[in-house]
C-alpha cells in the first residue's frame, strides 16, 4: 500500500474540528494523525488522560471525538483504556460483541513519563492490544508549563524557573521510549510531524496492527510552552529531527531501527535559538550560554551515538 | 417459588468468589492485599479452569484494577473487584469517577483498618472513609449475608434509576476467613436472578460516546445533583430487589435488622459480625428480663434516615458503635448519621457513641455488656455530656 498523504486526508476524521486546542499545538495533530492510521472498517475507542488535549476536546456537551471516547483520570488511562479492551475481548468471547474496534490511549508527557507510569507500565507488561501514545511537549502545558521528567535541561517552566541561582531545569530528559522498549513489547517507535507525515502514519498503522500493547512516542510541541509562533511547528519538528534531539526510529520485536538519518545533522544551536524556552541561553542573535549550548550538544551526541549503535 | 438451595461450608472470602462465578462478569480486574486476597486466589482459579469465561485482568494496583473496571463498564461490560484497607484507599480517585460516571462496578470490601501505622486486622476505616464517594455501601454480619448482598449488589446498581457502584462490606478475618456453613443458589439461579447485561449505550455498541467529558461549572452542579437524586432513589430500588431475592431464597432482608427492638428500652446500632456478639448478649440479658435490643444495619448508603428514626423512636437510650473512627473529635461516622437521623423526632432517644475494635481488637461479651450497663446509667442520669466513648481500649 502506498502511502498519500491527500487520500489519507479525505478519509473521515475520527477527530474532528471544532476542539479547542491552540493554533500551532501538536497534540491534535498527533490525534488525527494516529487514527488516521486505523483501517476504514474498524472503529476505535480512545481513552485520554488529563491533559489539554481532554480539557479541550470534550466540553460537555460538545466532543471532538466521532467515535468512542473515554476519560477517567490523570494516572490512568492506561488501566482505562486495558478494562476497555478486556471488556471487548470478553464480549467477543460471549458472543455479544458486533463490531470491530481499536483501543488507544493518548497521554500527555506528565501522564505517561511520570505520573501516568507505573499504570502504562503494568498494561505494556500484560499485553493489552492497544496502542500508547504519549504527546509529548516536554512539560505539564495544561497547568501551566510545569517541568516534568520529559522537560529537557535548561528549559525554562514555571517549577524550574531562571534565576539567579538556576538556570532552568536541572536535569536531562527521561529516556520514555527506551524504558518501554525494557517492557519487551512488540512495537516501539518514536516520531514526530515531518513532511508528509509517512513516518508518523507508517508507526500508528504498525501500532494498530501488531497485536498486542505498542508504544508511540510522539514529539508534539507547545507553541505556549515552548515559546514559537505557532504556524513554525512542523519547522520545530524538522529541527528537532536534523538536529537528532528527536531521532525518528522503530523497534520491532527488540530490534532496533533508524527510520531517518539526517544528511547534514546539525547543530543544537538551530533547533534551540527558535525556542523562547531557551531564550536565557541562546536568542536569534546570540549564545548567551555556550557552555549550557555544548552540555546540550554533548548529550544529544551521546544519546545519537548510543542509538545509532543499537540500529547497527 | 423458591429455588433449590446448596448446602456447604465456606469462608466468607470464599462466599464473595463463589458469587463472583457465578455471576461469571465480564471482567474482573484485581491485585492483592491482605485479607481479600483469597478471593482473587480463587477468581483467578476459575479463570485457569475455565469455570469462568471472564477476562481476568491481574492488574499492577488497585488504582489501576478500579480504572481497568471503569473503563471495562463503560464499553459494556459488567466489571468487579475486591479489595480492603489501603486498596480501597489507593482506589479513592476513582470511586468518585466511577459512581460520577454511573457506571454499576461491583466491589466486595473485606473491611480491614487503614495505616499507619499498618495493621492487617479488622475495622471499618476502609469503608467509612469511602461512604461519600457515590458508593451503594450493603454490610453484612455474616457469610450468608455477605454472599447474599453480593448477588443483589447487581440488581441494585445496574438498575436503570439507580446507576451507581456497590461496595458489599464484610469483616475481615472474622468473616473473611471463617468457615460457617452457607447456603447457595444454582448457578442458573444466580444467572436469571442478576439476568443479562444490557446497558442503554456503551462505548463499543458501534455509535460514538465520549464518557467522562469536562464538566463545566455550566452543567457539574446539575450531574451532581442526578448522582444525589439516583442515590435518593435506590432505597426504593433496594427494597424491591431484598423482596424478590426473599421470594427466592426464603431469606427475607430489609434495609436494617431490628433485634428484639419491639419493645426494647435500650438498643446497640450496630453494622458487620459484631451484631452477632451484641445479639448473644442480647438474649442474656433478655432472659433476665432486661428490655434490649440491637439494630443491625445493613445499607448504610443510601442512610436510611426516617426508618431509622422509627425504628429507635420509642427507645429510651441508644449506643452507637462505630469500628472506625472519623478525627472529627465529635464521635465516630454512624454514630454522626444515627444522631442526625433522630433530630427530627419529637421525643429524641438518648444517645452515646462507642467507638470499638480498632485494628482487629476483640470485640467481647464483656464490651457489649459493658455498653448495655453504660445505657442504663445514661438513662438514670439522663446526661450524655460524655458521649463519645470508646469500650476496649486500653487507659480509658
Amino acid at each position: 500500500m502506498s502511502y498519500n498523504l491527500k487520500q489519507e486526508c479525505c478519509k473521515p476524521e475520527r477527530f474532528v474540528g471544532g476542539h479547542r486546542l491552540c493554533a500551532g499545538c501538536g497534540a491534535g495533530v498527533a490525534v488525527r494523525g494516529v487514527l488516521r492510521a486505523v483501517n476504514d472498517e474498524d472503529k476505535t475507542v480512545s481513552g485520554v488522560a488529563t491533559s489539554c488535549l481532554e480539557v479541550s476536546s470534550v466540553l460537555y456537551p460538545f466532543t471532538a471525538w466521532n467515535e468512542g471516547y473515554i476519560h477517567s483520570a490523570f494516572e490512568n488511562v492506561a488501566a482505562t483504556i486495558a478494562g476497555c479492551e478486556a471488556a471487548y475481548k470478553a464480549r467477543k468471547r460471549k458472543g455479544e460483541q458486533k463490531d470491530s474496534y481499536k483501543f488507544v490511549a493518548f497521554g500527555g508527557d506528565g501522564g505517561t513519563y511520570d505520573i501516568g507510569l507505573q499504570s502504562l507500565s503494568g498494561a505494556l507488561e500484560r499485553g493489552h492490544d492497544m496502542v500508547y501514545v504519549c504527546y509529548d511537549n516536554e512539560a505539564y502545558m495544561n497547568t501551566g508549563m510545569q517541568r516534568s521528567s520529559s522537560t529537557p535541561k535548561f528549559a525554562e517552566v514555571t517549577t524550574a524557573p531562571v534565576g539567579t541561582e538556576m538556570p532552568g531545569k536541572l536535569h536531562h530528559k527521561k529516556d520514555l521510549t527506551d524504558i518501554v522498549v525494557g517492557h519487551g513489547v512488540p512495537y516501539v517507535a518514536q516520531t514526530t510531524f515531518t513532511a508528509n507525515f509517512k513516518d508518523l502514519h507508517e508507526k500508528a498503522y504498525k501500532a494498530h496492527y501488531t497485536p498486542g500493547a505498542n508504544f508511540l512516542n510522539i514529539l508534539a510541541p507547545c507553541p505556549r510552552g515552548w515559546r514559537y509562533a505557532p504556524e513554525d511547528l512542523m519547522k520545530i519538528c524538522k529541527l528537532a529531527v536534523d538536529t537528532c534531539v528527536w531521532p525518528l526510529y522503530e523497534v520491532v520485536e527488540g530490534e532496533w531501527k533508524l527510520t531517518y538519518e539526517p544528511k547534514n545533522k546539525l547543530p543544537i544551536e538551530d533547533y534551540l535559538r527558535e525556542q523562547g524556552r531557551f531564550r536565557h541561553i541562546i536568542t536569534p542573535q546570540k549564545v548567551i550560554n555556550p557552555e549550557a549550548v555544548a552540555e546540550l550538544q554533548a548529550h544529544v551526541d551521546m544519546k545519537w551515538k548510543k542509538l545509532l549503535a543499537k540500529c547497527n | 417459588m423458591a429455588a433449590k438451595s446448596i448446602r456447604e461450608r465456606l469462608s466468607g472470602n470464599e462466599a464473595i468468589a463463589t458469587a463472583m462465578k457465578q455471576v461469571n462478569p465480564h471482567v474482573v480486574a484485581a491485585y492483592p492485599i491482605t485479607p481479600s486476597t483469597e478471593v482473587v486466589h480463587y477468581f483467578a482459579q476459575y479463570a485457569a479452569d475455565g469455570e469462568v469465561d471472564t477476562e481476568f485482568v491481574a492488574v499492577e494496583s488497585e488504582h489501576s484494577a478500579m480504572s481497568a473496571c471503569i473503563g471495562a463498564q463503560a464499553a459494556g461490560a459488567r466489571s468487579a473487584t475486591v479489595t480492603s484497607a489501603c486498596g480501597l484507599a489507593l482506589m479513592w480517585e476513582l470511586l468518585y469517577v466511577a459512581s460520577g460516571h454511573r457506571l454499576p462496578v461491583t466491589l466486595a470490601v473485606i473491611n480491614r483498618a487503614l495505616s499507619g501505622p499498618i495493621n492487617i486486622n479488622n475495622d471499618h476505616s476502609d469503608s467509612m472513609g469511602a461512604r461519600d464517594s457515590g458508593w451503594i455501601q450493603l454490610y453484612s454480619e455474616n457469610n450468608q449475608e455477605a454472599y447474599d448482598n453480593y448477588l443483589m449488589s447487581l440488581r441494585i446498581g445496574e438498575h436503570k434509576d439507580v446507576l451507581l457502584p456497590v461496595m458489599t462490606c464484610q469483616d475481615g478475618f472474622i468473616t473473611s476467613h471463617a468457615i460457617e456453613n452457607i447456603e447457595l443458589l444454582e448457578t442458573a439461579d444466580v444467572q436469571k436472578f442478576v439476568g443479562k447485561y444490557s446497558p442503554e449505550r456503551h462505548l463499543i455498541d458501534g455509535k460514538p460516546m465520549s464518557v467522562g467529558p469536562y464538566d463545566t461549572v455550566m452543567y457539574y452542579f446539575e450531574h451532581q445533583y442526578q448522582r444525589a437524586q439516583a442515590m435518593n432513589g435506590a432505597k426504593k430500588v433496594i427494597l424491591d430487589v431484598f423482596k424478590e431475592f426473599g421470594e427466592l431464597t426464603g431469606r427475607k432482608y430489609d434495609l436494617f435488622e431490628q433485634y428484639k427492638m419491639e419493645d426494647a428500652e435500650r438498643a446497640i446500632v450496630v453494622l458487620n459480625s459484631s451484631a452477632g456478639t451484641a445479639k448473644f448478649v442480647c438474649d442474656k440479658l433478655r432472659a433476665q428480663g432486661e428490655k434490649v435490643g440491637v439494630l443491625k444495619l445493613r445499607v448504610f448508603r443510601p442512610f436510611p434516615m426516617e426508618e431509622i428514626a422509627k425504628a429507635l423512636s420509642h427507645v429510651k437510650a441508644v449506643a452507637v458503635m462505630d469500628k472506625a473512627d472519623c478525627f472529627s473529635a465529635m464521635g465516630g461516622p454512624v454514630f454522626a448519621d444515627v444522631r442526625s437521623a433522630c433530630y427530627g423526632l419529637k421525643d429524641r432517644p438518648l444517645m452515646i457513641n462507642f467507638i470499638y475494635g480498632l485494628g482487629g481488637r476483640d470485640v467481647t461479651i464483656e464490651n457489649m455488656e459493658h455498653v448495655y450497663a453504660s445505657l442504663s446509667e445514661v438513662i438514670k442520669t439522663g446526661n450524655t455530656d460524655n458521649f463519645y466513648r470508646h469500650v476496649g481500649v486500653r487507659g480509658v
